[in-house]
């Protein structure tokens, strides 16, 4: 019996490390594929330039910005409503109809593909709400489909906080708001944050849903109503249009140092913000 | 007064903020609906959904080939993804040393910001040659889609487990090792399933991606409208056939793009009860 | 107040958690600066109904109760009561070690920041003082933020002890908060308890009959929701009137 166990132990254990080295290999041969045929491609000029004919030429400048702006749009709409969303579910009422018909609903748009995102933002911002093609409406979309990562892993973060400390906080004299905003909310930090860089990286990475809400003209945007082209739809059309391979790695490149950028960033704010094990 | 305005406030703007967050989806459903429903009406639904032929010029919108296609598709990166993407949440957040971690966590992060074009790119140049030249077939197939988007759902998988199943208390797994039990017995008896909620949210948000994944598969799946005889037949997805033609489609042929749209949807919600519905008879046993 | 006065008094208390009731017609008087046991099998409704004397209890769904709990005469359920104020009045210590993730000093000064205590000096006069009461403060003075999760277990219950003291409450309710201890840690925390309750009145789920022995000026025996019988001093101990308390007394159950 024990001998058996043991043997299964050993047994899930080499197949759990075969997973994770074949994840490991994967993910660095799709990374390094992209950056080592897009790093030579960027030098100063491509990062400082805008695109000129149709990409062909020049560099991505204007991507750049536009990315940037779209996804801060979008994170900056949907982390409160998420966050807002998640904390109601887990907080503030009981098991319930309403619960059911929010969690059913944030479910639902968790599975909406992002080209339908794409229909609904072009419909709604674009067409109807007179945003035309611009970073807001592609931004606004973005929030759309971001909401229900938020809502999911902030939700799940929230649940998986210990009820000790809540009933703690209480008998401490502390209101439910102080409850939430004290220990609740930083003891959920760190699940929050991941489903936030997710989104972030969501936000980037997107392209269908993007392409329908923002246009995609190659000039600098001047203000959130111009229209915009992001990296990935850059990169996008560079491939299927056939223009220029060399500068589309170039793009893709751009786009893992930025998300690795991103990241690491936001890690290191993370475990500063953890490591002093505090509120404030 | 005063002070019972101020404890129910946060409650109030939490609760408005969860109903505007449940509108969209409202909003969602109301413009794909009155956009796509008129020709659904028209063509009649059994004819719509079950129909074989795809001719917009001929005015023909039958797109059960389309269902077929992204239900395999999907089904095709779960079997390959979801087992992949546990095992290694489970590695993370139990087996891994500490620096392999901090180098697996962010990495896995950077996966997840990839755009699809990227990877649709990568499987176009690497997997779709391979299984032309060593399976047979096209090669822009079924199983092309199906091990692009099984990478790409691993990020989802993965970190959302790992979360899951490291918010356990340690309590869990050290009565469990206490009782006698292995690591391995500890993991499979008492923190998978105590860990469950968070990994079938995992799952359900990873066949979201794959079923809802457009520009990245219209690379690798050869698009054509017709039934599949086996995994190394192209085929056309259903958010394929909207990726593909929402760019020149017009009047009636755009009403049935909304119209996929709307079938897309209802896909989606049958899949969303399906797995609440496990959810929900596993807890209750 | 004076030793003797009824600090709190429970009248015709029943408690409902949905349908299952709880707690049965629990009258009991709780005397000002004595430590009082209240003993018991598991599951006998202690911890309801030392939860019910900060109304920690009203957190839970579909709870219900009836009859009334008085605190210095007044009802803790009149309507201009506010539930926050009652709780920091009643302080609570629980029955599993309980530090919240932040540093020592934090915890500590947790409640008094709630009450918009800011000044550094001060916070950090009322940390020591408490930490010193709990007589915790020399094993942690140098230590103050490092996380309280670093303590040992005797060392984070005796901070939670601390950290009620901080909120300079009336009563302190401890319920078995020797459960998970070591016999060292326990006799600390039964020494710091005789010291404050020249201060504080005390309600304390003992462990077990022997702390209760040593522990208290008078103890209540509960059974299945319902208070079998309350002795002054030894005297529950010496001459149980009830079969069922001499029973628990000498070991039967429990």
């Amino acid at each position: 019996m024990k001998l058996s166990a043991r043997a299964g132990q050993r047994i899930a254990k080499t197949l759990i490390w075969a997973a994770a080295v074949a994840v490991l290999a994967v993910l660095l041969f799709v990374i390094l594929y992209v950056l080592i045929k897009g790093l030579p491609i960027v030098n100063w000029g491509f990062l400082t330039e805008i695109p000129r004919n149709m990409g062909r030429d020049g560099g991505i400048a204007s991507t750049i910005v536009g990315t940037l702006l779209i996804t801060l749009v979008a994170i900056v709409i949907a982390t409160p409503f998420g966050l807002g969303t998640a904390f109601y579910l887990a907080e503030y009422t009981r098991e319930g109809r309403i619960t059911r018909i929010i969690r059913f609903s944030a479910e639902s748009l968790a599975g909406i593909p992002s080209i339908v995102y794409g229909l609904f933002g072009f419909i709604f911002f674009v067409d109807i709400l007179h945003l035309r093609w611009s970073i807001l409406s592609g931004g606004l979309t973005l929030a759309v489909m971001i909401l229900p990562t938020i809502i999911r892993t902030s939700e799940e973060s929230i649940r998986a906080v210990p009820d000790i400390y809540r009933e703690v906080c209480f008998s401490l004299s502390a209101t439910k708001w102080q409850t939430i905003i004290k220990v609740v909310f930083p003891s959920a930090l760190r699940g929050i944050a991941n489903g936030v860089i997710l989104s972030v990286g969501r936000c980037v990475a997107e392209t269908a849903a993007v392409v329908l809400t923002a246009g995609a003209p190659l000039r600098m945007p001047s203000s959130l109503s111009s229209p915009t082209r992001t990296m990935a739809v850059h990169f996008y059309l560079l491939v299927r249009e056939g223009i220029s391979m060399d500068n589309a790695f170039g793009t893709a490149a751009l786009i893992v140092i930025l998300i690795f950028i991103i990241n690491v960033g936001a890690n290191a704010l993370i475990n500063r913000a953890m490591s002093k094990n505090r509120t404030r | 007064m005063m002070r019972k305005f101020r404890e129910k406030l946060p409650g109030r703007i939490f609760f408005l903020l969860a109903l505007s967050s449940i509108s969209v989806l409202a909003l969602i459903t109301v413009f794909i609906v009155v956009q796509g429903a008129p020709i659904i009406a028209r063509v009649g639904v059994i004819d719509f959904v079950f129909g074989m032929s795809w001719a917009p010029s001929q005015g023909e919108y039958g797109i059960f080939p389309m269902i077929v296609g992204s239900l395999s598709v999907t089904l095709g990166a779960v079997v390959l993804g979801v087992p992949i993407g546990i095992c290694c949440s489970i590695f993370l957040a139990e087996f891994a040393p500490v620096r392999l971690r901090n180098l697996f966590r962010p990495a896995i992060q950077l996966l997840a910001g990839i755009p699809s074009v990227v990877y649709g790119l990568w499987g176009l140049i690497f997997i779709v040659p391979f299984i032309r030249n060593y399976m047979g077939g096209p090669g822009l197939s079924i199983l092309a889609g199906s091990v692009v988007l099984a990478i790409m759902i691993l990020p989802t998988v993965i970190s959302i487990s790992e979360v899951s199943i490291l918010a356990l208390p340690p309590a869990y797994k050290e009565g469990a090792l206490a009782l006698g039990m292995t690591h391995w017995q500890a993991i499979r008896s008492v923190q998978l399933p105590a860990a469950k909620s968070g990994i079938v949210a995992a799952v359900i948000l990873g066949i979201g991606r794959a079923i809802g994944e457009t520009m990245a598969v219209i690379m690798l799946l050869g698009n054509a409208v017709a039934l599949p005889s086996s995994i190394l037949d192209p085929i056309r997805t259903l958010t394929t056939n909207i990726g593909i033609e929402m760019g020149y489609a017009t009047g009636e042929h755009r009403e049935a793009l909304f119209a996929t749209g709307i079938v897309l949807f209802v896909v989606i919600m049958i899949l969303n009860s399906t797995a609440q519905t496990i959810v929900k008879r596993k807890k209750d046993q | 107040m004076k030793q003797g006065n009824t600090k709190i008094s429970i009248r015709d208390y029943q408690f409902f958690y949905g349908e299952k009731q709880a707690l049965f017609d629990i009258n009991l008087d709780i005397r000002a600066n004595e430590i009082l046991s209240v003993l018991g099998p598991a599951n006998s409704g202690i911890t309801t109904l030392l939860r019910s004397l900060n109304r920690l209890c009203d957190l839970i769904p579909k709870v219900r109760m009836q009859g009334d709990i008085l605190v210095d005469g007044e009802s803790i359920y009149a309507p201009h009561v506010v539930v926050t104020e009652l709780r920091r009045r009643l302080g609570m210590v629980f029955d599993v070690p309980s530090p919240l993730p932040m540093t020592i000093f934090d915890n500590i000064a947790f409640g008094p920041r709630l009450h918009g205590k800011k000044n550094r000096q001060r916070l950090a006069d009322t940390v020591e003082q408490s930490l010193r009461m709990a007589a915790l403060w020399e094993d942690v003075k140098d230590r103050l933020h490092m996380p309280a999760m670093s303590l040992s277990g005797g060392q984070q219950q005796r901070l939670c002890i601390a950290r009620v003291l901080a909120l300079q409450p009336e009563v302190i309710l401890l319920d078995r908060p020797c459960s998970g201890l070591d016999p060292i840690s326990t006799s600390k925390i039964e020494d710091s308890l005789q010291l404050l309750k020249k201060r504080f009145t005390i309600v304390i789920a003992p462990h077990n009959v022997q702390q209760a022995t040593r522990i208290s000026d008078s103890a209540a025996f509960m059974l299945m929701g319902r208070l079998i019988e309350v002795g002054v001093g030894d005297d529950l101990f010496a001459n149980p009137r009830d079969k069922r308390t001499s029973d628990y007394i000498t070991g039967r159950y429990g």
